[in-house]
């Protein structure tokens, strides 16, 4: 579908409209500023899941002509243009990593065309994760840059230098460029910070604020913080956004539990190496069943090589059923990881197999994107309090 | 004790080739031979190695990956040595003669295989690659003798082999070299130069097997199980219209 640019143009004049964009975290962080920018009652209109290209905006913006703010999730190659299109108010960028090794997006790609798109764009505020290298280079030439020290796990896709041919290096204060290019970790104005179990914002002019979240993981507190600093852009103060994100049980599915048969499943999604790496971390202590779906659908990325790069080994000892389009490309991985295995193609299938050896016929399934979504719309919702409300 | 060592995995680890070296390793091991996996990154000595993998990454990273192994000459000299390379993609325009940036220009490789790679016609060849090992390669590859190799390839780059090497390949699906001779990658004596991901060995454990036994210096290996990925070969392969036990005999009788 092509979308006239000056229909996108057309449906933002005299709106807010604030961007979330990166590769891991966009559907969750929208939410949730979306959730903070309503505190004050404002209605606020944001795209569907999934929908993150110019289609999905023109749809969301033309559903509602009322709300005076829009928060769009925008995929990362479209984000230019989207940004051009809307005169976006905030853009918040939250990290970069490999993603669909078959579309042509190498990162550093990305990130040069992010930066000429806001060098382009003198009025934009963009919230820019500190943490990550690439982040901050494609950040870099904006008039208005709020820079958050929101972590990033995952620093293997970020080590050549995206601003010259030199190496970055990471250490406990942050990261800069080894050949001294100029590329160093910007002093943030609010960071996470976790300390013996509980979490808070740090704000750069002596605000400490306890981020309480009903999402999981060091990830979503990251989102959550990004989420804040973009609130009090447009308005909203620290404190009272994270209120109303406090309240977010659920996002689009993630972590809900799905009724296959006698099997109950907690659903999880993750895309690539960097959020696996995250979510195996949140998962790593328990030890019931596992199923593990990938697919390579066109929204997946055609090439499942990512595979190897995913820790597969912390799932050693569990029993882990392989499935999904990809099931024999994880089951070879899973093979070399030293995970025994079953494979079954048939995703619901595997879930029973699974179950059956469960206590409570409790399983975790983890999926990539269309393997997750695929559960999600075929298991059966369990309680209404998981489905939470936009 | 035999080592191996994944070149640069911070410059080239995008495309999960890395797996070459987790498959080399655990395919010693399962066998009770000693061995030794080693994350080798930039800016550091490159470590000494029986075999070295070297991956798929970007263009920039690629460039400076180049220069790194041209300045610091070990590759060069620890295969002349006798150490065996497996390079695909980026890493296998890197070990030929030069290559093109992303600013157009051409970058002197290590020299390794004599091919030379050019930026294609800007319509890059991504998708599932087939193809069968030549007769030139099967003899420097015997008595290893791999079926029709799988993987998935995905560059913008075509390479022209110069005299000095032989193809590895001819194409039955896909692009491969991509410069219009039906060629996939290249070999000289113990370096091997492939456009497939995927990872190549995990899907052609024979190719793995054979560099195992360069290193080793044995003729051959006792068989492991290797059904999982042999289930991966027919899926994949069958999508492309091959079949996986298809092997042309090269033997004269």
């Amino acid at each position: 579908l092509k979308v006239d640019p000056m229909l996108l143009e057309h449906l933002s004049a005299g709106r807010h409209v604030a961007l979330v964009s990166g590769t891991n975290g966009k559907t969750t962080t929208t939410r949730l500023l979306a959730v903070a920018l309503g505190a004050d009652r404002a209605r606020v209109v944001i795209n569907e899941t999934g929908s993150n290209m110019p289609p999905g905006h023109v749809a969301a913006l033309v559903a509602d002509r009322v709300s005076d703010r829009a928060v769009l999730e925008v995929d990362e190659i479209y984000l230019p243009r989207v940004v051009t299109a809307t005169s976006a108010t905030t853009v918040v960028l939250l990290n970069l990593s490999r993603d669909q090794l078959d579309r042509t997006n190498e990162v550093r790609m990305i990130a040069g065309k992010w930066r000429a798109a806001f060098a382009a764009a003198p009025h934009t505020h963009v919230v820019a994760n500190a943490d990550d290298p690439l982040v901050v280079w494609g950040a870099g030439a904006a008039a208005y840059v709020h820079w958050v020290g929101a972590g990033m796990n995952w620093q293997f896709d970020a080590v050549g230098c995206p601003a010259c041919a030199g190496r970055i290096r990471f250490d406990s204060t942050g990261w800069s460029c080894e050949a001294r290019c100029g590329l160093v970790r910007p002093t943030p104005v609010a960071s996470l910070l976790v300390e013996a179990g509980e979490c808070r914002g740090i704000w750069a002019d002596g605000r400490s604020i306890q981020i309480n979240l009903g999402l999981p993981g060091r990830f979503n507190q990251s989102n959550a913080l990004m989420a804040a600093v973009a609130a009090e852009i447009q308005g909203i103060d620290a404190v009272t956004a994270l209120e109303a994100m406090s309240k977010i049980r659920t996002v689009a599915g993630r972590f809900t539990t799905r009724q296959f048969g006698e099997a109950s499943a907690r659903l999880m999604l993750a895309k690539n190496p960097a959020g696996w790496s995250e979510l195996l971390t949140l998962v790593g202590a328990d030890r019931g069943a596992v199923v593990v779906s990938i697919n390579a659908r066109v929204a997946d990325g055609a090439d499942p090589s990512w595979l190897w790069d995913v820790p597969f080994e912390q799932l050693a000892g569990r029993r882990v059923v392989a499935t999904g389009d990809r099931c024999r490309d994880l089951s070879v991985r899973l093979q070399y990881a030293g995970v025994e295995h079953g494979v079954e193609h048939d995703p619901t299938t595997a879930i029973l197999i699974a179950a059956k050896s469960a206590e409570g016929g409790a399983v975790d399934v983890i999926g990539n994107y269309t393997a997750f979504n695929d559960l999600l719309l075929s298991g059966t919702a369990m309680t209404d309090i998981d489905e939470g409300s936009p | 004790m035999i080592r191996i060592a994944v070149v640069f995995p911070d410059l080239l680890g995008t495309y999960g080739d890395g797996g070459n070296g987790a498959i080399l390793l655990q395919r010693a091991l399962w066998r009770g031979y000693d061995a030794e996996l080693l994350q080798a990154e930039s800016g550091t000595a490159l470590p000494a190695a029986d075999i070295y993998c070297i991956g798929g990454g970007e263009d920039g990273p690629q460039v400076r990956a180049a220069r790194e192994l041209i300045d610091c000459g070990d590759l060069v000299h620890r295969v002349s040595d006798g150490a065996a390379v497996l390079a695909v993609c980026a890493g296998f325009q890197i070990v030929g003669m030069s290559f093109p940036g992303s600013d157009g220009a051409n970058h002197d490789g290590v020299g390794l295989l004599d091919v030379v790679t050019h930026k294609g016609d800007g319509v890059r060849a991504v998708g599932e690659l087939a193809a069968e090992v030549t007769e030139e390669a099967h003899w420097l590859l015997a008595p290893f003798e791999p079926p029709v190799l799988s993987g998935f390839e995905n560059h913008g780059g075509r390479t022209a082999l110069g005299a000095d090497v032989v193809p590895l390949a001819r194409v039955a699906a896909g692009v491969g070299n991509g410069d219009g001779s039906a060629n996939e990658g290249a070999l000289r004596d113990r370096v091997i130069g492939t456009y497939l991901h995927g990872p190549v060995l995990a899907r052609n454990p024979v190719l793995a097997d054979r560099l195992l036994a360069w290193a080793l210096d044995v003729e051959a290996l006792a068989p492991l199980n290797d059904e999982a990925a042999e289930d991966l070969r027919n899926e994949r392969l069958s999508l492309v219209g091959q079949t996986t036990t298809k092997r042309r005999s090269f033997r004269r009788h």
